[in-house]
């Protein structure tokens, strides 16, 4: 059977509700006011569409044994590099072999759905990683502000024992643009409301779901859930209403506490859908954008054996509000804001050694002696116990999935950062090697020696004098 | 153990700037000042000096790279000039490297100058740099502050010894005031204001747990020593200041990537520390010793220097800080002139600096902050971060 094998989500760790982006642009557009229920996810500053993809990813691979893997899909529309392998940099980070095969998709909102697609039709060489994330961005004051939500989702597709099989797929694809970028475009253009719904959502997905039903022989009613991805609720809900879902049928579209988070909307509801799914139900996913794509899962017993079905709720009780919009604004680079002489210090980086370093700096690899079983970090020639010193006996170990307990820490108000003061201080991995790590998405309050670290994926740095950016991971606390 | 240094050369002169921000001096005429004062308190001309080394750390912010700049500043007639670079600690290099030559019978007379200017970079603290590994470092290390390093001593520290956060920092704060106090009786000293523990504690957080308060000045200024062998030593001047230790010990960085180093001490200190003290066939520091003048760059280091250095025992310096033992008038006074934290760190300078005030100590020329009688002083110098560090440690008498 080929389907799903592991799913993974990833909310930031920031949502802003919409009342404060009303409260802010209101006097500018009241029509706000209509869409000011519910939150909305937000990245955080060190985040992009690769870092949340890889994210999901990892919180998916652990129950996966990464070296089947044998090809990683990466979504978005929002990709930092629009020439340099996203997936790469991706595949990297996931500690993936250089022997799996990347390829990104991207362009149309359905790109998400586009690579679950492919990743079902290549199914039978090898696991499949899909991972779908955008971090969309709307104009201040416009609708799509308040609606674009930053999120990911990824799946590991393959054959043999799935939690959901995969029953058929359909696609339609026409050119209707009713939202578009080019590469100048920081922001998302659009067309008139009332012609997107009208002439294209609430056409579209219903022939998607028919069209799939048909294929695959079956009724509305024999689906147990229809996920498919909002434009905003009213129209949502409209849809639901015109296929003849009934109020159980209809995933929750999650705009009101994550938003519309593109490419990556479809698999979020979906892996919302498996977590509180069961044995038999027929699960139907539909992507929407340039047309749509269309997949029939059908859930097995295995579901059962799901460890954490609470993610989305674990990860949405994780969140902190962002209270003021200009912090927003800032994350978003919206905000001409002043960073003081310290804070315009940019170094050149130098791409010979990331390349070099690629083992350090992207799979967070290190040593272990094969003399003394130490674990270190970054590898050098001589290991760092004083009681062992060999000379090159390091192979390779690395640190990313490994948990660690926070020896010390602090919170610098001197040093330059989007979100003063800095948190660092110095991780001691379990099983061993300590280093020293930024620490992300929490407070100085929240923090205590020796409490317990995850890994995780982040930009570093944004160099926009040379359009780069600079990875390299970060401690964070758990979320469940 | 090798024969050491102890009571082969003597200090014969000394120079030091009054240090402070200095918008509108040069490196140049920071040099030339430490090195006239240290000239004619020698009683020597310059042409007497037969080598001469130079220690800066931030040379892209002012100085510049080689030695030239001190052969240039001071017009040094073609004789050798070098320069030393090892973090914070690099006055200390100088004063070693020209006391060794001196020892080894290369020269007769030598010079040490150490000199930092920071404030011409446009923002508070020190220039944002790539402290190890050069610019692999950016790629994977957090963007630290020296506070920050230091800071991470501090929680640990008070985390361990189950201090809370008023507690430690009123412990830290009585460091600053103490070194305040005497700073304001130091004529040269960068920051010549007594502050006390209240407005201390208040101030703003630079890096949790450390204040303003808890961090040295951001200082320019110059230093110079001019060394001979001992036995020739009186014949310049009835009170030379003899060598007794010069120990350098860098970490191997064990303690930054290892799990071993239990992260509220500095090993390194602790490593140079024993070899200083058997150099000098000290046993008691505590007893033994005059005054001290360590690497306080902020109160937390100077907390654990104490304990280091075996001065007070393990954990409990907190009790030592509490009964004023290292005040001017306490046991074992400390930072006499006010240290880095009120006389100021120019980093080049700071380890000369520092022998500076133990000179001016033990000739008994220390002005209103002068301490009754002293033989013996020790310097500690720390370049680096408590997990990463250069240590040098100088102990000094005014006998053979």
């Amino acid at each position: 059977m080929i389907g799903v094998k592991a799913f993974g989500i990833y909310l930031p760790c920031y949502y802003i509700k919409r009342e404060t982006i009303s409260r802010s642009m209101g006097w500018f557009n009241p029509a706000l006011g209509t869409l000011a229920a519910g939150e909305k996810a937000v990245a955080n500053h060190d985040e992009d569409s690769t870092t949340l993809a890889v994210a999901a990813a990892m919180d998916c691979l652990s129950t996966v044994n990464r070296t089947e893997i044998t090809s990683l899909f990466l979504a978005s529309t929002t990709f930092p590099y629009k020439e340099r392998a996203n997936a790469s940099i991706a595949a990297a980070a996931l500690n993936l072999d250089s022997e799996t095969r990347t390829a990104e998709f991207s362009g149309a909102l359905k790109a998400g759905t586009a690579a679950l697609i492919s990743a079902v039709s290549e199914a039978d060489s090898g696991l499949k990683l899909v991972a779908a994330a955008d971090c969309r961005l709307g104009k201040a004051g416009g609708s799509q502000e308040a609606l674009f939500g930053d999120a990911a989702a990824a799946f590991v597709i393959g054959d043999g024992d799935v939690l959901a099989s995969c029953e058929g797929h359909y696609s339609l694809s026409f050119d209707f643009a009713d939202t578009r970028r080019v590469d100048e475009d920081q922001f998302v253009r659009t067309w008139e409301e009332r012609w997107i719904r009208e002439e294209g959502y609430t056409k579209f997905i219903p022939k998607a779901v028919s069209g799939l039903l048909q294929k695959c022989g079956m009724k509305t009613e024999d689906v147990a859930r229809v996920v498919f991805p909002p434009i905003n609720a009213r129209d949502h809900a409209a849809v639901a209403k015109m296929m003849g879902l009934t109020k159980d049928q209809v995933q929750d579209p999650l705009i009101a506490s994550v938003g519309l988070c593109g490419v990556a909307h479809p698999l979020l509801m979906f892996a919302n859908a498996l977590e509180r799914a069961r044995p038999g139900d027929n699960i139907l996913v539909v992507g929407y954008g340039s047309g749509c794509d269309a997949l029939l899962f059908l859930v097995t017993d295995a579901i059962r054996d799901l460890k954490e079905r609470e993610k989305i709720a674990k990860s949405l009780d994780f969140r902190r509000e962002m209270v003021d919009y200009t912090k927003y604004l800032s994350f978003k680079g919206m905000l001409a804001k002043e960073a003081g002489i310290r804070g315009e210090e940019m170094a050149a980086t130098s791409l010979s050694l990331t390349w070099r370093e690629r083992d350090a700096v992207v799979r967070l690899a290190g040593g272990k002696c094969r003399e003394c079983g130490t674990p270190q970090f970054p590898r050098e020639t001589i290991c760092i116990n004083p009681a062992c010193g060999s000379v090159g006996q390091m192979e390779d170990y690395c640190f990313s999935d490994k948990t660690g307990r926070l020896f010390t820490y602090t919170a610098d108000h001197l040093t330059y950062s989007e979100d003063p003061p800095s948190l660092y201080g110095i991780v001691d991995f379990d099983g061993g090697g300590r280093y020293w790590f930024d620490i992300a998405d929490c407070t100085l309050e929240s923090l205590s020696v020796n409490q317990s670290v995850q890994m995780t994926f982040r930009r570093k740095y944004k160099d926009k004098q040379r359009s780069l950016f600079g990875y390299f991971w970060k401690a964070m606390p758990f979320k469940y | 153990m090798a024969e050491g240094i102890k009571n082969k050369v003597a200090i014969i002169g000394m120079g030091c700037t009054k240090f402070g921000e200095h918008f509108n001096r040069s490196a140049e005429s920071l040099m030339v000042e430490a090195f006239q004062e240290a000239l004619e308190d020698a009683g020597i001309e310059k042409k007497d000096i037969d080598a001469a080394w130079l220690s800066t750390c931030f040379d892209e912010v002012n100085v510049g790279k080689s030695a030239i700049p001190l052969a240039g500043a001071l017009k040094l007639p073609f004789i050798p000039v070098t320069r030393v670079e090892n973090f914070c600690a690099s006055g200390t290099e100088a004063l070693r490297a020209a006391s060794f030559a001196v020892a080894s019978g290369a020269c007769d007379i030598a010079l040490a100058v150490g000199v930092e200017k920071l404030k011409d970079i446009g923002y508070g603290g020190l220039p944002d740099f790539s402290q190890l590994r050069g610019i692999y470092n950016r790629q994977i290390f957090p963007n630290m502050t020296a506070p920050g390093m230091f800071a991470m001593l501090a929680t640990r520290y008070f985390d361990r010894y189950g201090l809370s956060a008023e507690e430690g920092k009123r412990t830290l704060a009585k460091i600053s005031a103490k070194s305040h106090a005497n700073g304001a009786k130091t004529p040269k000293a960068h920051l010549r204001k007594a502050v006390d523990v209240e407005t201390i504690m208040k101030a703003p957080i630079i890096a949790w747990p450390l204040g303003l308060f808890d961090c040295c000045g951001v200082t320019g200024g110059a230093a110079a020593a001019i060394i001979v062998r001992a036995e020739i030593a009186k014949s310049f001047r009835p009170d030379p200041l003899y060598v007794k230790s010069l120990q350098i010990a860098v970490s191997p960085e064990e303690e930054y990537r290892y799990q071993q180093w239990d992260g509220t001490h500095v090993e390194t200190t602790c490593r140079c520390a024993a070899r200083a003290y058997e150099e000098a066939g000290i046993r008691n520091p505590r007893t033994e010793l005059s005054m001290f003048e360590v690497h306080d760059c902020f109160s937390i280091t100077e907390l654990v220097i104490y304990e280091d250095l075996m001065i007070s025992p393990r954990g409990r310096a907190k009790e030592d800080v509490d009964a004023g033992f290292f005040n001017l008038d306490g046991d074992l006074p400390c930072q006499t002139d006010g240290g880095l934290k009120s006389f100021g760190h120019p980093i080049g300078a700071s380890g000369i600096r520092m022998t500076y005030e133990v000179y001016k100590q033990l000739q008994g020329k220390a002005g209103d902050r002068q301490i009754r009688n002293p033989k013996l002083g020790l310097t500690h110098n720390l370049g680096g971060f408590p997990a990463n560090c250069v240590i040098g440690i100088t102990i000094w008498g005014n006998e053979p």
